[in-house]
């Protein structure tokens, strides 16, 4: 009788190899987890293919000379996350009406576990993002980093420091006290001094031509949606124009070809 | 820079990055301390500092502080620096738009190849010229006094007309002071001598009518008053009848 042979099943390359030295595949309820660890992670990049994204993120070089003021970007990302990890905490309780807004602050202070230092977080954390943003831009500036091949990055940059300063100046207006309401009301006549869209721009912040109640939830909208929404956006482009570009050198760092590579005189050429 | 310049630099680059580290975890190790750096300023500035509220927004209490985040002084302060008000415009948004244009464009126009700062000496200056102007700035509007004190001597003309014309004159001035006025104008010894002009011998030039006019229905940036007139005319009316009496 003709044996039947079975196909044999597919081999899933994903699936590690036997370990050298061992018969069979994981043994032990350690191996078996690391196992099933391991295809889960398989499962996903089988689908994603998001290993490859980020093996060339993380595991890209960095040039010769790169130093502590290179941390700076990444410093202000964090802050910016510190913002907005903090910014949903009080988004919990905060109430954007004119009439309530005040008190659910004084709730946030008062009343809410470790709800005055998450508020406290919040608002010094704006001061330290704006001072790292400036450094990171100042950085850029005197390293010439703006220069060819990474001119949009700069432009971008720009674009992510006006909006910046758009998230303190709306936010500044929230808490509804004293302090805080006359000076968005000065600000926002400032604005409307402006030549061409000054006005406009003004009527649009106060939502019509007077400050009124809906003024508040403008703020609001502008200061937790649009504008947080458009820095994320912005700032993912901007890291990936950085990973692709590279981060430069230090501008006093000259590269020096291989040795190998100097070794090798053209003949004739002394 | 040329395509010849283009081209020596993305080799020097490329023999640069060649020769440096991993992004991981040589850079990440650097990029985490710093983070670590910036959590403890926060956490340690929002356990001293503490989040305070002021006093609630009321539109028609006067006592109020136009203060910006002190981020913005430096904005602020531009509107002082540059006083005529024809110029107003020009300060308020004029500098600012032109200064950010520059900024959005400073690849374009910046060009060359070089790219120390010591063999760029226009860039580098400009830079550390703003880099100054800025703090300077910023300086002088956190020095700035407070804009809620006011102390003029009483008008001989008021003097003469008796205790009421006194009190009521002491009363504006009170409105005034605490409406914050002071933080753009100057009366007599007290107050900023900008953006607006200085309002010591106000009424000498502007009659009630033209005060009152410019307080409902002001040029920017000046904040209108034109809430405390409909809450409180009596207040108001003080106002006026302070700032028409000094001359
Ligand atoms: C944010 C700054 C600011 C605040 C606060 C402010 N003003 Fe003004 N004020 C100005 C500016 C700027 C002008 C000049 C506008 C112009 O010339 O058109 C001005 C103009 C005036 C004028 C007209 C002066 C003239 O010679 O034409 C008067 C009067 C006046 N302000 C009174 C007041 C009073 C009273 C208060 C407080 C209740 C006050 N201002 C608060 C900025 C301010
Ligand atoms: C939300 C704000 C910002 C974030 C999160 C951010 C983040 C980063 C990060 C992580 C890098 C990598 C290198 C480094 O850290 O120095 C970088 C590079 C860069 N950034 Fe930003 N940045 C921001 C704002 C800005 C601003 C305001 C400018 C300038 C106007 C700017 C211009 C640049 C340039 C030109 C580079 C390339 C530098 C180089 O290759 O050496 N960025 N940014």
């Amino acid at each position: 009788m003709a044996k039947i042979k079975l196909p044999a099943p597919p081999s899933n390359p994903l699936v590690s190899p036997k370990r050298p030295g061992k018969k069979y595949g994981p043994s032990g309820p350690l191996e078996h987890a690391e196992e099933g660890a391991v295809s889960a992670v398989g499962w996903i990049d089988e689908r994603t293919s998001l290993s490859g994204g980020l093996r060339w993120m993380m595991f890209r070089k960095v040039p010769k000379g790169t130093n502590w003021f290179y941390t700076l970007g990444s410093s202000t990302m964090f802050a910016f996350l510190s913002q907005a990890v903090t910014g949903v905490f009080l988004a919990m309780y905060y109430d954007p009406s004119a009439t309530r807004a005040y008190q659910s602050i004084q709730f946030i202070n008062n009343e809410v576990f470790l709800g005055e230092f998450v508020h406290a977080m919040h608002r010094w954390g704006s001061s330290v993002m704006v001072i790292l943003i400036f450094l990171h831009m100042g950085r850029t500036f005197f390293f010439g980093a703006y220069k060819y091949p990474r001119e949009l990055n700069w432009v971008i940059g720009v674009a992510l420091l006006v909006m910046t300063m758009t998230m303190s100046f709306s936010g500044y207006l929230l808490p509804f006290d004293q302090r805080s309401y006359w000076a968005t009301i000065v600000g926002v006549n400032i604005n409307g001094t402006g030549p061409l869209v000054g006005p406009y721009l003004s009527e649009f912040l106060r939502a019509g031509p007077y400050f009124g109640a809906t003024t508040l939830s403008r703020f609001y909208a502008i200061h937790m949606l649009l504008v947080p929404g458009a820095i994320a956006a912005l700032m993912g482009f901007h890291l990936y124009l950085v990973a692709k570009l590279g981060t430069t050198a230090p501008p006093w760092i000259r590269a020096k070809a291989p040795e190998a590579l100097r070794e090798e005189k053209i003949p004739g050429d002394s | 820079m040329n395509k010849k310049q283009k081209e020596q630099y993305l080799r020097d680059y490329g023999t640069l990055k060649a020769q440096g580290k991993p992004f991981f975890p040589y850079a990440v190790a650097k990029d985490s301390a710093m983070a670590v750096i910036v959590m403890i300023v926060i956490i340690t500035m929002s356990i001293l500092l503490g989040a305070e509220l002021g006093p609630k927004a009321d539109p028609t209490s006067t006592t109020y502080t136009p203060r910006p985040e002190w981020y913005f002084f430096f904005l602020f302060e531009l509107l002082r620096v540059i006083k005529p008000p024809a110029l107003v415009p020009l300060a308020t948004i004029g500098v600012p738009t032109i200064c950010l244009i520059l900024l959005f464009l400073l690849p374009f126009y910046d060009r060359g190849p070089e790219r120390r700062p010591e063999r760029r000496p226009i860039a580098t200056t400009a830079g550390i010229f703003v880099v100054f102007a800025i703090g300077y700035l910023t300086y002088l509007g956190a020095a700035a006094g407070p804009p809620t004190e006011i102390d003029i001597p009483v008008p001989a003309n008021v003097r003469t007309q008796g205790t009421t014309a006194v009190a009521n004159f002491k009363a504006g001035e009170q409105v005034v002071a605490q409406s914050g006025c002071a933080a753009c104008h100057k009366f007599g010894e007290n107050g900023n001598s900008g953006p607006g002009p200085s309002l010591t011998r106000v009424g000498a030039r502007l009659p009630a009518q033209a005060i009152q006019r410019t307080l409902i229905n002001p040029t920017a940036p000046m904040p209108s008053f034109s809430s405390l007139s409909e809450e409180s005319p009596k207040q108001f009316q003080q106002m006026v009848g302070f700032l028409a009496a000094l001359k």
